[in-house]
């Protein structure tokens, strides 16, 4: 049985998790402004292939995320236009748009499969990585985990914190009384959509160059998209829970690694597939705390009620509803 | 400022909503706006506020013509509005929802401000509150200090005493007094003669979205009504008939819900009674109402209909028994929006394999017939009034009910629609029903009901005839002295 070094792990977790909690952030301020981008899983593929394609052939890393970037913020462009200017469903134009982008990445990154390309390096931090445990978890790793980390921070500062994040929520909440109030809900809605594409975008770019490096059929990135919106839920639209969320899961997919080491007779596919029915689970935990009988039962118990409160989080009140000037 | 609507007129597609209203609103006053529902009050003033944009007709401001397109620039101006269905975020904070709009964005000195504008009118806001936990009655005056802190000087409220208590109806009052003694105009939008005649120097009456006439105070109610409907409604008359045999039955009954669950309640309610829950909104009215309807089930104690145990049944055992329910949210829990009249009526007769359009599109034409309803079969519900569909969910009451319980039956209904909905009730009471209804109108409770439950708090500290009662009484009961 091989022994886990903890600190290897964790770094693992921080560096593998970093793309999710890019698209779990991106979707996180989308939603917030009351929009669902569905589209997030052909999404990550599209930007994940445009990304290496970029990266390939000018050779530069900066272009290949900035491609990246643009591809998610295109597909992001079209359920914005199409939900917002349109009135068409978000849900049905989303879905679409995740099997068109995921075909398309497919057949427009065929070129360029299997082939080694440029490798976002390692950028230790001097000084900060000599820290015992924290160093190597935390500052031993490249820059898009840099900009992961704190990307979540300055999330929730600019969400809940800064005059535009008060806005941004008061239009998720209610658009109208936003409009009232001389917020114009649809470019709000618009220009977050476009930001949680650009997000969703570098977190594709940062699988093709960084996490599994290189495009291919599957590139490995699969999966992932579906998984940051349910952490965006599982995070109660909370940009700190998405991420703890996102690090999680990333928690389960690494230990599946060394599970399967630990027990070569079990079929490899239960560790790879492992993590997502221990999501669901989560989730349903996580819902607990909306239940009246379980509310009624942590009364007494106030280490449950306030891990219960912790957990509660609450949809923005206009999600997913269209906004109708008068 | 001197605000004057010149041949204001607005259409909605095919229906005209105003039609050449014209009014003034002279500086430092309170000026009512009374009609009956869909009279074109609210859309008057959302056109003033700048929500809602005019087909024809001019606004003028100190003489000057003005024109604009969004509520900012109204209230740049300086003219904000309280809506009806308030436009607020409930999941924000207090100082949140105060501060959205407002072109400071130093918080602690808006905390300050929200303080200072608070003591000066009476208020008590948490300003780190959640606006969710707030009454609907300090959810206004949380509106009413932003729109005073925007600079604004003429404040329109639409229909704001519906649904708050009496204290807060007071306190509403005084300030709006306040303002207009500072020099601002206040225009108070209402169907209820009462808040007119309590507060206000002159009143324009708007009557199916023309202008009917104006008057200054002190008012004539018989001629304002006069001006509101053509001729004057009269109160229906009462059922004379003498209580029967138990229908319902509460023995220390105990359930949760609402703000306060329902405390050892210990009820019984006979035939043709009619029977009026009082009490500030959230008192547990509701809960008694859903329990008796078997939507909540209690905790503890026994419910006995007609005699029978109702243990361990649901709301449909309950309804099965002839226990009818009509809550307050008519589109939320009453109605099913987006479904036509004729598919309504066809869900109510259900069954089968297919739906019999002809016969369901007959059956929804005869209730409006016989309900007097304004709409037509393949109308969606929710296009109709008001008034309209609460005449469509009466349509669906079972003929011969042992129990009728009803969560404010006539809120937001004009006189005429008010009375003829009572009409209608009192026949069910002829025919042996028992009626419980709860209201946040006394006068509406010592006209109608037989006797009166008052509910403090989760419990029932009153229980009263209402011959045997007066206003200054329930009112104390109300406030927690029986």
């Amino acid at each position: 049985m091989t022994e886990i070094d903890l600190t290897i792990l964790f770094a693992g977790v921080v560096a593998g998790a970093a793309p999710i909690v890019m698209a779990a952030l991106g979707e996180t301020l989308t939603e917030k402004a009351g929009l669902i981008n569905l589209s997030l899983d052909g999404s990550i593929l599209l930007s994940a292939m445009a990304g290496f394609a970029a990266a390939y052939t000018t050779g530069s890393l900066v272009f290949g995320f900035m491609a990246g970037a643009m591809a998610g913020a295109m597909v992001a462009a079209v359920v914005g236009i199409f939900s917002i200017h349109l009135n068409r469903s978000q849900v049905a134009v989303g879905f679409v748009l995740t099997l068109m982008a995921r075909d398309l990445a497919y057949f427009l990154g065929n070129p360029y499969a299997r082939l080694h390309g440029p490798q976002v390096p390692s950028l230790p931090i001097p000084l900060l990585k000599e820290i015992p445990f924290f160093g190597p978890v935390f500052f031993n790793q490249s820059l898009p985990v840099y900009f992961s980390l704190l990307l979540i921070g300055f999330c929730w500062w600019y969400i809940y914190r800064t005059p535009a994040g008060l806005r941004l929520r008061a239009v998720g909440e209610h658009p109208k009384a936003a409009y009232a109030r001389g917020i114009d809900p649809r470019r709000t809605q618009m220009l977050y959509t476009l930001a949680g594409g650009l997000l969703v975008g570098l977190a594709g770019a940062t699988f093709s160059l960084s996490v599994k490096p290189g495009w291919g059929r599957p590139q490995g990135a699969e999966g992932t998209g579906w998984i940051a919106l349910a952490l965006v839920i599982f995070g109660g639209w909370d940009p700190i829970r998405a991420a703890a969320g996102a690090y999680l899961f990333a928690f389960l997919q690494v230990m599946g690694i060394y599970l399967q080491g630990w027990f070569p007779s079990v079929p490899a596919q239960v560790f790879q597939v492992a993590p997502f029915p221990l999501m669901i689970f989560t989730l349903l935990f996580m819902n607990l705390a909306q239940k009246e009988r379980v509310v009624i039962w942590s009364e007494g118990r106030p280490w449950f009620r306030s891990m219960l409160k912790w957990l509660w989080g609450k949809a923005p009140t206009a999600l997913g509803k269209p906004y109708a000037p008068e | 400022m001197e605000i004057a609507l010149q041949n204001i007129t607005k259409d909605y597609g095919s229906v005209r909503a105003n039609d050449h209203v014209t009014m003034r609103v002279v500086p430092g006053s309170i000026h009512g706006l009374l009609g009956e529902n869909g009279a074109g009050k609210s859309t008057l003033m959302k056109i003033l506020s700048g929500y809602t944009p005019k087909t024809d007709g001019e606004i003028r401001i100190d003489r000057g013509i003005v024109e604009y397109e969004s509520p900012a620039h109204a209230a740049g101006l300086g003219i904000g509005m309280l809506y009806q269905d308030p436009l607020d975020f409930p999941l924000l904070s207090v100082l949140e929802n105060f501060k959205l709009g407002q072109s400071s964005s130093d918080m602690t000195a808006l905390r300050i401000r929200l303080t200072d504008l608070c003591r000066r009118f009476g208020f008590t806001l948490d300003p780190d509150a959640p606006l969710a936990s707030l009454t609907i009655g300090e959810r206004q005056q949380l509106e009413i200090l932003r729109l005073l802190e925007k600079g604004i000087r003429t404040l329109i409220l639409d229909e704001p005493t519906t649904g708050i208590s009496g204290t807060q109806k007071a306190a509403l009052f005084s300030a709006l007094k306040q303002l207009a003694d500072e020099g601002r105009s206040v225009i108070l939008v209402s169907h209820k003669l009462e808040d007119v005649e309590a507060l206000c120097d002159r009143v324009t009456v708007l009557r199916g979205g023309k202008g009917a006439g104006e008057m200054d105070s002190p008012f004539d109610p018989d001629q304002l009504m006069t001006l509101m409907f053509g001729t004057r409604p009269k109160p229906p008359p009462r059922s004379a008939e003498a209580p029967g045999g138990p229908v319902l039955n509460f023995t220390s009954i105990h359930a949760r819900g609402g703000r306060t669950g329902l405390k050892s309640c210990s009820v019984l309610i006979r035939e043709n009674e009619v029977v009026g829950l009082a009490g500030l909104e959230g008192s547990g009215q509701g809960v008694f109402l859903r329990t008796a309807a078997g939507l909540i089930p209690p905790l503890s104690g026994e419910i006995h209909l007609k005699g029978q145990p109702m243990k361990r049944q649901n709301h449909h055992g309950f309804k099965r028994k002839g226990v009818n329910f009509l809550p307050s949210g008519r589109l939320e829990e009453g109605l099913i929006p987006g479904l036509t009249l004729a598919e309504h009526s066809a869900l109510q007769n259900g069954g089968g394999f297919w739906v019999r359009w002809p016969g369901a599109i007959a059956d929804a034409a005869r209730r409006i017939t016989n309900f007097r309803i304004k709409g037509e079969p393949n109308l969606s519900v929710e296009s109709l009034s008001g008034g309209n569909q609460q005449r469509l969910l009466l349509s669906f009451l079972s003929e011969n009910p042992t129990l009728l319980l009803l969560e404010n039956p006539t809120r937001g209904l004009d006189v005429e629609s008010a009375n003829w909905v009572w009409e209608h009730l009192h026949r069910f009471c002829a025919k042996g029903a028992a009626i419980v209804f709860a209201s946040s109108e006394l006068d509406e409770i010592l006209a109608q009901a037989d006797r009166v439950m008052v509910f403090f708090n989760g419990a029932v500290i009153k229980d009263v005839r209402t011959q045997e009662t007066d206003l200054r009484e329930l009112g104390l009961a109300i406030a927690g002295r029986a």
